[in-house]
Parts: structure tokens; sequence; C-alpha cells
């Protein structure tokens, strides 16, 4: 069997412990947390939420092809669907609500001016297709954002069409497979640190590459010179993120940049953890040659449940006949759009999703760019990092950090502070939630045992990370204190308690169905 | 009934008759945590040694199934589809994945007892 | 700075407590050489009026949708979002919250998304849906992907009708995946015949339903050619809207069903974020790409959701991962929920059968002008019309008198000569007769 990530035995649920929480209430409620049943549970055919004109009856002309029977969606009225969301809405942690120190995600303040910007008609109510005479302001401002991002990176192409992080490296390694080809080479593996985020491989594998882990070494970092050793004339590429997934910067990696490109390879970076170098580092100068951005990560596009994101890739020159389309190009008479893999874009890697790219991110990305300028950008990745150097000192005695100190924006520790409690890095996470913080990352990255992976971000005040401080403290005294069986029983005062996973998995209910008419009487 | 060998991944192999019975081992039942879903290799299907044979999902990890020795899967246990939780409660047992055909008997040998494996066990953690 | 809280006592006082003189010293392990010690060439930081003025600057060089009469479809559709729609997802527990990784404080999230695949399975005709992809194109190439696995075969065929986007994209991603796309050419008339194309090595055909030219057909009996070779029949969805009139695909045979859900509750945004619906059968759940959110119980017994079957992603599985996809479109789902939760059932057949209606006002107004063909007998709420001349400068003429009157098909196929006077138009809900008919005169106009 190959390994699979450490978990603990199964995350069966606690049994109901104190009883206490719902057996207050008569309807099963909790003051302001209501529980709210599906739409299709309150639905009535005779409401609607909109009123809309009846059409005047004339022949359809679908061919034969109108839907007869019901389709099953219920009715309600706006007043319904307003509580309806809003019920389900104060059932969410969310950045506005506290901290949310999740690793390698950078929850940072999504600003609101931003939002109010990205709905100016005069960008939400563009249709793509329009003439591109009546567009140039919307493609002057995708052009300004991939200025920024060349000016940052110090790289001289940008494609902007990603859809998302995983998307971007998706661009980036076909772009690199695509230069391979075209030169005439054969390279079929890809070398990727054993501490990558999963999503690295799998974009390996979906280019036809066979991927090779690199170990990582006792100080964290990728193993320079078991690196070296498997560098040679069949490798495409390195997938590196930087800093490094244990919240490091590779101290190594010009001198790796080096040896790769000697090797024929290309340099791929994952720029999931720029917001720790913004400004004071450009990957260009560390011999970078692809590197994708999460617009949703260092430049405060919203998080929204989990999408939408944007992965715009920066590229070398010469890598950039395969950039993906749509191209902006500069036409006489302004901006225009090369949209397919022909003329000038021949080489291209072709076309990755419809249309040219997430607008609607572009427009809050560009607004907190403008926003912070250079200056607010450096200054950025300086708060990020000393937050969370902040953090790694003030918790180094409580927890057990997994490298010594410092650390760029994230710092990790592993779980062999809780060892002998006999308390996981799970039940540790799900006591948080009590004391009213999203859990930080946790198992990941995989090279360090129940890791707990902590990014707080620049937006922090100081008392909001002091107060973190203060519950994993009070949570580790609890510990010392015998209080193991309340964490392993946590969370108790969230809208949930620990849900059953394995039964989802076992017999996965994806969907409300229609409850069975009764059987017809023999 | 002949003993159990066991591989460094974890999976156990035996020997009844003409057949070799294939499972994974408690240790590893125990570590990947409440199975949810096995996905078994087709009857006829060829393997040689170490190859991918079968893929075990918990919650939070799938995981590979390599076959101990070439064969040929004869068999394989359809009730896991679906009780597969019974790979956590008799892994190496009624949890069994596949038995396979033509397996050279004599390559047991390379394999660990299950003293071996105990100690290759206590080794890792 | 605003975003910023740290004060400079505060910066002092944590860099005492790590023991560090400056923050430069956290920056130690940056290679000398790589360390920028000038600013970059980027403006400074500004304030909330100037960065309003920089962005309306660049607003007002373009011209929206809403200010022109606008008959563009193409994959992005125009349609009234209710007022209710925007302010929800503006609700900070939703607009700045994360993937539901710790199900407890995040039942808002799973509650939606759950809602939001029953309400694609039931719209689609189809038994399960995930908690959607990145935009349809994409999700139309993760179907593809999908039936390369589930029938381990190399061929990919796709319809003439299919919009030249979504066919680009699958391109894209069977690049690298031994597998063969088999794109059959531009189908104006709607009258392919993609049964043919069939073989043993054909894992999947791929069908836009309404077709990109408007053309609206049977596919039960492609369903029935598909079940026969053993291949997988994959209907492709841009006009979501469409499904509130339509017999869905699930009814005629689909096996995988693939939409831009765009057009509810999300607006044109120039292409993006839009959101990808995926619905598919429940023997395949195991090779669906994306999240999925499943229902379960908690300690305490009660109903709740938590993503599941998350084994098949990449952050599991890596290199054996169903797809390298991350993210889902979370907020574009919520807002699809909640539109079409205020529609319900009437609301939401309603819409579709004006859209219907103005698109049929729409083709008798353009039939009646000299020299142009309506070549759409079938359709929901885009035609192609043929005009007497190329249409892509009597397109750029009418843009000056602030009429969008349509997507020349040249833009989307522009190798294929024989489709310059071809032009592709959408009416929807949002069109007034006032606006049918200053598109009819213009058009007369031009065609002088």
């Amino acid at each position: 069997m190959s390994r699979g990530p450490q978990r603990p035995a199964g995350t069966a649920p606690a049994t109901a412990s104190d009883g206490g929480a719902f057996a207050g209430t008569v309807g099963g409620n909790r003051a302001l947390l209501i529980e709210e049943p599906l739409l299709f549970e309150q639905g009535d055919p005779a409401r609607a939420g909109v009123d809309l004109p009846e059409p005047e009856d004339a022949a359809p002309r679908l061919g034969g092809i109108e839907r007869a029977g019901a389709i099953g969606l219920p009715g309600l009225s706006e007043p319904e669907v307003v509580r309806h969301f809003t019920r389900l809405s104060q059932k969410n942690y969310a950045i506005d609500a506290g901290l949310f120190p999740l690793g390698s995600c950078t929850m940072k303040h999504n600003p609101r001016l931003n939002e109010r910007l990205a709905r100016l008609p005069g960008f939400a109510d563009l249709h793509p297709l329009q003439p591109l005479a009546t567009v140039q302001g919307a493609l002057a401002l995708m052009d300004a954002l991939g200025h920024w991002l060349k000016v940052l990176t110090g790289m001289p192409v940008l494609a902007l069409p990603p859809a998302a992080g995983a998307h971007g490296e998706l661009c980036g390694m076909m772009v690199i497979r695509a230069a391979h080809d075209a030169a005439g080479e054969d390279r079929r593996r890809v070398l990727v640190p054993e501490s990558a985020h999963g999503t690295n491989p799998a974009t390996a594998a979906a280019c036809g590459y066979a991927v090779e882990s690199i170990p990582a070494d006792g100080r964290g970092r990728v193993d320079v010179a078991a690196l070296k050793g498997k560098l040679g004339p069949d490798i495409a590429a390195i997938m590196i993120t930087n800093p490094n997934t244990c919240g490091l910067f590779e101290t190594d990696i010009i001198e790796i940049a080096r040896a790769v490109h000697g090797a024929g390879a290309y340099f791929y970076c994952d720029g999931a953890n720029f917001n720790a170098i913004v400004g004071r580092v450009r990957p260009a100068d560390l011999g970078i040659d692809v590197m994708h951005f999460n617009l949703h990560k260092t430049f405060s596009t919203p998080h929204g449940g989990g999408g939408p994101g944007a992965g715009p890739v920066a590229l070398v020159e010469a890598l950039a006949p395969f950039a993906p389309v749509p191209w902006i190009v500069h036409g006489r008479d302004g901006f225009a759009l090369r949209e397919t893999a022909e003329g000038e874009a021949a080489r291209s890697i072709g076309r990755l999703k419809a249309f040219h790219g997430q607008m609607g991110m572009f427009v809050r990305a560009y607004a907190y760019m403008l926003s912070h300028g250079g200056d607010g950008l450096r200054q950025v990745a300086e708060d990020a990092v000393l937050a969370a150097n902040y953090l790694l000192a003030s918790l180094e005695d409580t927890l057990s950090p997994a490298y010594p100190g410092p650390c760029m924006h994230e710092c990790l520790f592993d779980d062999e502070a809780l060892r002998p409690y006999d308390v996981s890095t799970l039940d540790f996470a799900k006591a948080l939630i009590d004391e009213g913080f999203h859990p930080t990352t946790i198992y990941f990255p995989l090279v360090v045992h129940g890791a707990m992976l902590a990014e707080p971000t620049e937006t922090e005040p100081k008392a909001e990370l002091d107060r973190f401080i203060a519950a994993v403290r009070g949570l580790k005294d609890r510990l010392e204190r015998g209080g193991a069986e309340r964490l392993k029983s946590a969370p108790h005062y969230s809208p949930r308690r620990r849900l059953d996973e394995t039964r989802a998995a076992r017999a996965p209910v994806l969907r409300w169905s229609p409850p069975r008419p009764p059987e017809a009487a023999e | 009934m002949a003993e159990t060998r066991y591989t460094s991944e974890h999976e156990w192999i035996r020997l009844d008759g003409d057949l070799a019975t294939v499972g994974i081992s408690q240790y590893a039942q125990e570590r990947l945590g409440d199975v949810v879903y096995v996905e078994l290799p087709e009857v006829g299907r060829k393997v040689g040694a170490g190859d991918d044979m079968a893929v075990v999902e918990s919650v939070k990890a799938a995981s590979e199934v390599y076959a101990p020795l070439a064969g040929e899967v004869a068999e394989v246990n359809e009730a896991l589809n679906a009780k597969p939780e019974t790979i956590n409660e008799d892994a190496e047992g009624a949890g069994w994945f596949v038995k396979l055909k033509d397996v050279d008997a004599g390559k047991l040998e390379g394999l660990m007892d299950a003293e071996a494996y105990r100690e290759y066990v206590k080794g890792l953690d | 700075m605003r975003y910023l809280p740290l004060t400079g006592a505060d910066r002092k006082a944590m860099l005492a407590a790590i023991g560090a003189a400056s923050v430069d010293d956290l920056f130690a392990d940056v290679p000398e050489a790589a360390r920028l010690t000038e600013p970059l060439d980027l403006p400074p930081h500004a304030g909330e009026i100037e960065v309003s003025r920089a962005l309306a600057a660049l607003a007002a060089r373009n011209v929206a949708a809403g200010e022109a009469a606008s008959f563009l479809g193409a994959g992005a559709y125009r349609h009234h979002v209710p007022a209710t729609v925007d302010h929800l997802i503006q609700r900070g527990e939703f607009l700045t919250s994360y993937t539901p990784y710790q199900p407890e404080i995040s039942q808002g999230t799973l509650q939606y998304l759950f809602e939001f695949q029953t309400q694609v399975a039931l719209i689609t005709g189809m038994e399960i849906a995930n908690a959607s992809l990145y935009d349809g194109a994409s999700a139309c190439a993760e179907a593809a992907l999908m039936a390369r696995r589930a029938t381990r075969r190399r061929k990919v065929v796709a319809s003439g009708g299919l919009h030249p986007h979504w066919r680009d994209t699958v391109a894209t991603l069977l690049r690298y995946a031994d597998a063969e796309l088999v794109a059959a050419p531009a189908d104006p008339l709607g009258g392919e015949d993609l049964a043919s194309r069939i073989d043993a090595d054909t894992a999947c055909v791929i069908v836009q339903n309404p077709g990109v030219f408007g053309h609206l057909r049977d596919l039960s009996a492609l369903g029935r050619a598909c079940a026969e070779k053993g291949a997988l029949l994959v209907v492709c969805v841009a006009e979501v809207v469409s499904l509130g009139l339509c017999v869905p695909p699930g009814a005629m045979g689909a096996d995988i069903v693939v939409a831009e859900g765009q057009g509810l509750g999300n607006g044109l945004n120039f292409g993006g974020p839009y959101l990808g619906l995926f619905a598919t059968r429940e023997r395949f759940v195991r090779q669906m790409p994306g999240r999925i959110a499943g229902q379960t119980v908690d300690a305490d017994g009660r109903r709740g959701w938590v993503l599941t079957l998350s084994t098949r992603e990449q952050h599991i599985r890596r290199e054996k991962a169903t797809s390298n996809i991350c993210t889902n479109s979370g907020l574009c789902a919520l807002a699809f929920t909640i539109h079409l939760a205020l529609l319900g059932e009437a609301g939401f057949r309603r819409l579709a059968r004006i859209n219907h209606a103005r698109a049929c006002e729409l083709a008798d107004r353009l039939a009646a002008i000299k020299g142009v063909a309506v070549l759409n007998d079938a359709f929901f709420n885009e035609i192609t019309v043929r005009l007497p001349a190329p249409a892509a400068p009597v397109v750029d003429r009418l843009a000056e008198d602030g009429v969008f009157a349509g997507v020349p098909a040249a833009r989307l196929f522009p190798g294929e000569g024989a489709l310059a006077d071809h032009l592709i138009l959408c009416a929807t809900e949002l069109n007034t007769a006032d606006e049918i008919e200053r598109l009819g005169t213009a058009l007369e106009g031009a065609l002088r």
C-alpha cells in the first residue's frame, strides 16, 4: 500500500456529551442560530420571488422540444428567500468575523471599495463579444494589471486567462511542455518537492509528465544535492513553491535555478506564497521562468466560500509564444484581442476557458494595487512576515515549531507538544473553533507530522493576534490540567458538532430528492 | 492453512491451495481510518509483483494496493462493495481483496513473516 | 494605510517579542543578490477618492451593454438579476468565507452548495451534480477527460454546433491526454449527422443544445446511437435559461451535462467570473471532477453537510487525481442558487417563455428585411441570420449608433469564409419591442 497522509483513525463523531446544548429550547434553535430547512422543504408552487409579465400566447418554435413535466423547483417569496440565505450566512465563519489563519491561503481582508468598483456598469455590464471599440477601457485595465504584475515579478510576459491557481499551474506546465516539444526535446519527467501542494503533481500528470519527488532536508528546504542528483536530459521542469509550504524561503533557490537551467529544464514557481515577498523580491531575480499568481490570495479578491479565483501567469520571453489565448495586443486603433492560435499566436497552447479571463477579479485586484501602491505592497509583505514571526515566537513554548525560526509569512508546528496528552492536531483544531477562530491549515504539508500551518496575514490587528495566542496557550494549559476529553469532543458551540464524514463518503447523498409517492395498491 | 506473509507496502498474502489471498494489514487499516470505498481489479487481469492492483479509499486518503507477487486475478471480494468497513473490522480475514492464481509459491520466502513484519512496523512509528 | 492595522508601536513590540532588531532580519534568508533595495517603478498608495476616479475613468471608456440596444449572446447572456441577489452575496459571511474544509463552521456554504447541486440536477434532468467548475467551456473539457477515463477510449467527437471557445478549450485539455479530438465542421444550418462519426474508439460525442447557431434539436436519436456503440453523450448548454422551457438533456439520453450558469445570478462581467455546471449519472459519481457537498449527521444526530468524495480531488490522490481542480466558482454558484430560488418553478418557466417570445419577434422582424434569411426553424432565444453582405463591418457600423447587433460568426469562426455573412443574435427579457424595431431599422439602413 502506498503511504497516505496521517489521519487519526476515522473521524467518527464523539457521542453527544453534555447534551445541554439543545435541550434548553423547545424548537431546537439557539437565539440567533436558527435551524433552516432546505429550499425544497419549504417551497410552494403558488409562491414566487419575482414578478414577470405573462408573455403573449404565441405558437412556440421549439421544434417540439418543449419541456412537458414539472422541473420540481420550489417557489418562495422574496422575504422567504432573504430569510433563508441570511440564516445560512449566520452559520459561516468568515474573515469579516475574525482571524482566519489558514496557511498558504492568505486570508487577508477583502476591501469593499473593490466590490463597489467591480460593479460599475462600465465593467460589470460588458458583454465579452462586444465590438472592441466599445471595450477599450476594459482592455486597458487588463493591460495595466498585467503591467503591475510584470513589474512585481521582473518578468516580461503576463498571461491573464487562467481562472484559478490550479488553472494557472496547468497553464504554466502546458507552456513548458509546448516549448520543449517545439524545440524537439523529449522530456517526460518533472521534479516536485515532497512538501508540495497536491495540485502540483496532479497538474504535471495532466500534462503527460511522470512526477518524481525531491526530499526535504533537515532545515525544511529542498535537498539541493538530491535535486541535482535527479537532474538530467529527461527532466522538463522543477515545480517549487517559494517561500515553500513550510513557510520558509528556499535559501539555495538561485543555485537551484542555475542547476535546473544548466540541465535544460524550466523553473516553475507556485506563487501561492507571494504575499511573503511582494515588493521585496522579484521572482525573475531568482531565476524563475514561470510563476502563477493567486489574485484571491496576494491581491485580496474575495474567497467567496471557495471561488471564483483568478490565476494569471508570468513568463520569461522564451515562453511568450506559447502563452494561452486570448492575447491583448496593441494595434493602430488601440487595444485588440488575438483570440485564436493563429498568426503570431500560432504556437500558443490554445484556449483554457471561454472568453478573456476573470475580469471581475481583475478590477478588484487592480483597485487593490492602486490602493496600496508600490510602497504599500512592500509593507504588506513586511507586516505579513512580521505577524507570522510574532505568532511563532509567542507560541514556540506552547506548541512545537517544526523548524527553528525565523519563518516567512506563515509558521509551521508539528504535533509533538500534543502527544503527551493523547490529543491530535484535529482535536486541537476543533477546540480552536469553540474559541472563536477558524483553525489553522492542518495535516499539510505532509512532510511534518500532524502539521499546523498558520498564516495570519498583514491585515490582522495586533489585538487579534494576541487573542489567538492567548487561546492557544489557554487550550494547552487546559491539556496540562487534564482537560483532553473536552478537546476530543470539540467543537461544542458551533452550529454543528463534528460531522460523520465516513458516512457521507460510504453512502453519498449528494442532492435532495422528492419523497417517493406511496406504492399503488395492488 | 499456510502462513501469512507481508510486504513493506503493508499488503498480506496467504496461500490457500492453488490460490493466494491478498489484503491489507491490520496496521494499514488502522492508519487509513474508516474505509469508504474499494476499487477492485477485473477478474482475469494479470499483475506483476509490485503493480497497482486495487485502490482503497478512506475519507481523507486513497491508497494503492500493490500485488505482492505476480499472478492472475481469479476472484475479487465483491462483498467489499456493499460493506467496505469489513476491511476495518477484519483486515486480515474477511476483509481480503483479491485471490490470485498462477503465483510462484517459492517467492513467498522473500516476503516478511508475521514476526519480521511486526518488527518492521515498530521501526516505522 | 487603511488596510494595514499595525502601528509603529505594534511593530516595535512585535519585533521585541521576536527578538529581532528590524524586519529586515526576518528576510535574512533571501539571497543578497535578490533583495530589492530600491522601490519598484510603481505609483505610491492612494485613497478611495483617487482610486475611484482612476477606475471610473477606465469604465467610462467602455459602452455598457445596457446603454445600447444589445442582442449579444453566443455564450454569455444578459438577464435581469433581482436586487436581492447582490445584497445577499455581499454578506461578509458569504463573500469573505473560505472553502468549507471545517464543516462545523461552514454549514451556510455547505447547505447552499447542496441546494445548488440539487437545482442543477433538477433543471438538467440528471441524477447528480457537483458544486460547480470555472465555466461551461472548462466543464466541457473536464467532461471529455472524464469520458476518456470512464470508457478507456481515445476519440472525442465534437459537434459543429459547439461554441468554438468550448471546442478550443477541450482541444487544449486533450492535448497531452493521449486523446484525439474530431471536430465536425461548423454547422450553421443545424443539420449535421453526428451519429455516423461514432465508432468503437469514441469515448464521447459532445453536442451543444441549443447550438451556437441557435438550433434546438431532439438529441434522443443521437443518445441511442452513442449508447449502442458504448460512447457517452455529453450535452452542453450555453444558455441555462433555456432549461426552463426545453426538454432537459437528461431526458434525451445525456450521460454528462455541462452548462454555463452565468445567465442566472451573474452579470456579463466581460467574460468572467462565470459558472460551470456539471451533472451526470449516479454510477459515474467517483469519476466526477470538482468539489461535491454531501449530506450526513453530526455528533448530536443532526443533519448537516460536508465536502465529500474528496479522495478524487487533487489534494489527496495527487498524480492519480481525476483533475487538478482546486476551486469551484463558490460565490457565482450562490448567486445562481438565490436567483433560481427567487424564480422558482413558475418564474423560471415564465422567464424562459418570455425569452423565446422575444426571440420569435426578433426573428420575424429580421425575416422581413430584404436579403436577410433566418436560418433557424427551432430555437430558444438565439438565431443566426445570413446577410447579403459581410456581417462584421455591419456590426461595427451599428455599434457606433448604440446598437449591438449580435456576434458576427466570423468572430468565432475566423477561418471560415463561408460564414462571413452570418450573424448570431440573441433576445432576452431585457430587450424591448422598441429595441427590436430599432435594430431592424438600423440593419435595413446599413444594408441599403
